[in-house]
C-alpha cells in the first residue's frame, strides 16, 4: 500500500487503535526528517493525534477518555516510534503526564473536570519536573506554591520543559510551601493561558530534536484546585515513573524496529546483488533479530506488569518494583543504543550516509539521547541505594 | 497486463530458473505444471531464485507467498509473480 493512500483515508477516534496509530505513523514518517533537520516539534503528526482522538486515549473513562492501559499505550508508542523518534517520545511523555493526573484526582471537585478537557478538547501536557540549582533531581524542589486567596502562585526555572511552546496543560512541581521541606513537593497543572513562558535556552541537539525541549522560565497564576491531591511522591511511584519507563522502552523498541527492518533490507539487496554468496551483514543480522525480539519481550512484560499491578498503589511502592522500573529504563536505553551501532556495523557506509534507502543515521542519533535523559548513572546510583536495603522481593 | 508483459514475465522466469535452479533440463522444455522440486532445485537454490527474480523484477514476495507451494512449479512461481506485478 502506498503512503498517499493511507494519509488520504479519513481515519478518526472511532477507528481501531492499531489502525489510528498507523494513521499517525504515517504522517510522523512523512515529517520526520524535516523535523530532524529543522529540530522543530512535529506538528503535523500531533495534530493527526488529536485527529484520531489519541491524546485522550489514557484518560480514565469515568472522566470520559479510553482508559488504555500501558500495554496499549506502549504498542502505539512503539509503532510511532519506529516512524519518528520525536513523535513517539512526545506521545511517551504526554501520557505519562495524563496518568500522572487522571489517576490522582480523588477528592478534587475541579480536576476531574479538567481531565476530562484533556479528552474532549485533546489537549497536549507538558511537564516542569526539573529545576535549575537541584542538580536534575526530579524529588528535590526550590520553587514553591504560593498562596494569594483562592489563587497560588509559582514561579520555576525549569531547564527542560519538553514542547512547553505548544502544550495546552503543564503539570509542574513545586514544594507545598514556602516553609516546606525540598523534598514534599506537590504537582499543579498549569493551563497555558494562566502560565508564561521566558525561553531561557534553545533545542539543537544531537537526536531527539523534535522534543523541542527548550529551557524557560516558567510562571503561573491558577485557582488553587489546580494541586493535584496526591503528594508528587505518590504520583511519582504510582504513575509517572513506571509510565515514563515503559513508554519511553517502548519508543526505543520501535526505533530499534526500524533500525533492524533497514538493516535487513541492506542484506536483502546485497544478497540479489550476489546471488549464491552470503552478503557480509547476514550472520551479524541474525543476532540483531535476537536481540531485538529481547528487547520487544522486555517492553511487553514490564508494560503487562504494571497493568496487572496498577490499582494496587501499595504494590507500586514496593522496593522490588521500583528497582525493576528503574532498571528498565537503564536496560532500554543501552539497547537501543547497541542495536544502533550493530545496524551501522551491518549497513557500513550506507547506514552512515543521512540520505539513501539504508541511513540509520538519524535513529543512530536519536538513540544516543536515551541514556542522559535522565541519566542512566543517576538512576544505577539511586538503585544502589535501595539494593542496601531490599530484602528478597 | 498486456500479452508482451505476461511474455516477457515468462522468459525472465525460465533465465531465472536456468541460471539458479539447478535443473537437470532447460526449464523451457519442462511442462508448466512439472514439479520443479522433482526435476532438481533444492530449498537452497528456490531461494537464489527468489533473490533473482526479486532483483530482475523489482518486486518482493511477501511472507505470505514464501511457501513450498509457491515454488513447486513454474506456474505457481509465474501465478505469484502476475499477481504482485498486478499489485503494484
Amino acid at each position: 500500500m502506498s503512503s498517499a493512500a493511507v494519509v488520504g483515508d479519513r481515519v478518526d477516534s472511532s477507528a481501531p487503535l492499531a489502525e489510528r496509530a498507523a494513521y499517525v505513523a504515517q504522517v510522523a514518517s512523512l515529517h520526520a526528517e524535516a523535523v530532524d533537520r529543522d529540530a522543530r516539534f512535529p506538528a503535523e503528526a500531533v495534530e493527526a493525534m488529536r485527529q484520531v482522538g489519541l491524546l485522550g486515549a489514557s484518560v480514565s473513562r469515568e472522566f470520559g477518555g479510553e482508559g488504555l492501559g500501558l500495554v496499549e499505550l506502549a504498542s502505539v508508542a512503539s509503532i510511532l516510534g519506529t516512524a519518528c523518534s520525536s513523535t513517539g517520545m512526545i506521545f511517551a511523555m504526554h501520557h505519562s503526564q495524563v496518568f500522572s493526573i487522571t489517576r490522582h484526582v480523588a477528592g478534587s471537585t475541579t480536576l476531574p473536570a479538567l481531565v476530562g478537557r484533556i479528552a474532549v478538547e485533546q489537549l497536549l501536557v507538558a511537564s516542569a519536573t526539573t529545576e535549575i540549582g537541584v542538580g536534575g533531581d526530579v524529588r528535590s524542589s526550590t520553587c514553591f506554591v504560593d498562596r494569594d486567596g483562592d489563587q497560588v502562585v509559582l514561579a520555576k526555572n525549569a531547564p527542560v520543559i519538553s514542547y512547553g511552546d505548544d502544550a495546552d496543560l503543564i503539570l509542574v512541581t513545586a514544594r507545598r510551601t514556602a516553609d516546606s521541606a525540598p523534598d514534599d513537593q506537590v504537582v499543579l497543572v498549569a493551563d497555558s493561558a494562566s502560565t508564561t513562558l521566558e525561553a531561557t535556552g534553545g533545542w539543537d541537539t544531537l537526536g531527539m530534536r523534535g522534543t523541542a525541549s527548550r529551557g524557560y522560565r516558567l510562571t503561573a497564576r491558577v485557582p488553587a484546585d489546580r494541586i493535584v491531591p496526591d503528594s508528587y511522591d505518590m504520583v511519582l511511584a504510582e504513575s509517572m515513573g513506571p509510565a515514563c519507563h515503559v513508554l519511553w522502552a517502548a519508543v526505543w523498541c520501535g526505533m530499534a524496529r526500524a533500525a533492524v527492518a533497514t538493516s535487513r533490507r541492506f542484506v536483502q539487496a546485497a544478497a540479489r546483488r550476489s546471488i549464491g554468496t552470503m552478503p557480509a551483514g547476514a550472520t551479524p543480522l541474525v543476532g540483531l533479530i535476537a536481540e531485538l525480539d529481547r528487547f520487544e519481550s522486555l517492553v511487553t512484560q514490564s508494560a503487562a506488569r504494571y497493568d496487572a499491578m496498577a490499582d494496587d498503589r501499595q504494590a507500586l511502592h514496593a522496593i522490588g518494583y521500583v528497582i525493576a522500573t528503574n532498571n528498565l529504563k537503564v536496560t532500554a536505553s543501552t539497547l537501543v543504543a547497541e542495536v544502533m551501532s550493530r545496524a551501522l556495523g551491518i549497513t557500513g557506509i550506507s547506514g552512515f550516509r543521512n540520505d539513501g534507502p539504508y541511513s540509520v543515521a538519524r535513529l543512530f542519533r536519536d538513540a544516543q539521547g536515551a541514556a542522559v535523559m535522565v541519566s542512566n548513572d543517576r538512576i544505577n546510583a539511586h538503585t544502589a541505594q535501595l539494593i542496601l536495603v531490599q530484602k528478597g522481593s | 497486463m498486456t500479452t508482451t508483459d505476461t511474455v516477457d514475465t515468462l522468459q525472465v522466469l525460465h533465465t531465472v530458473l536456468d541460471t539458479h535452479a539447478k535443473l537437470a533440463v532447460p526449464a523451457a522444455s519442462l511442462d508448466l505444471d512439472a514439479d520443479l522440486h522433482g526435476a532438481g532445485m533444492s530449498s537452497h537454490a528456490s531461494v537464489n531464485v527468489m533473490l533473482a527474480l526479486e532483483d530482475a523484477l523489482g518486486i518482493e514476495f511477501p511472507d505470505e507467498l514464501l511457501n513450498k507451494e509457491t515454488f513447486s512449479t513454474t506456474a505457481s512461481i509465474f501465478a505469484a509473480l502476475q499477481s504482485l506485478q498486478a499489485g503494484e
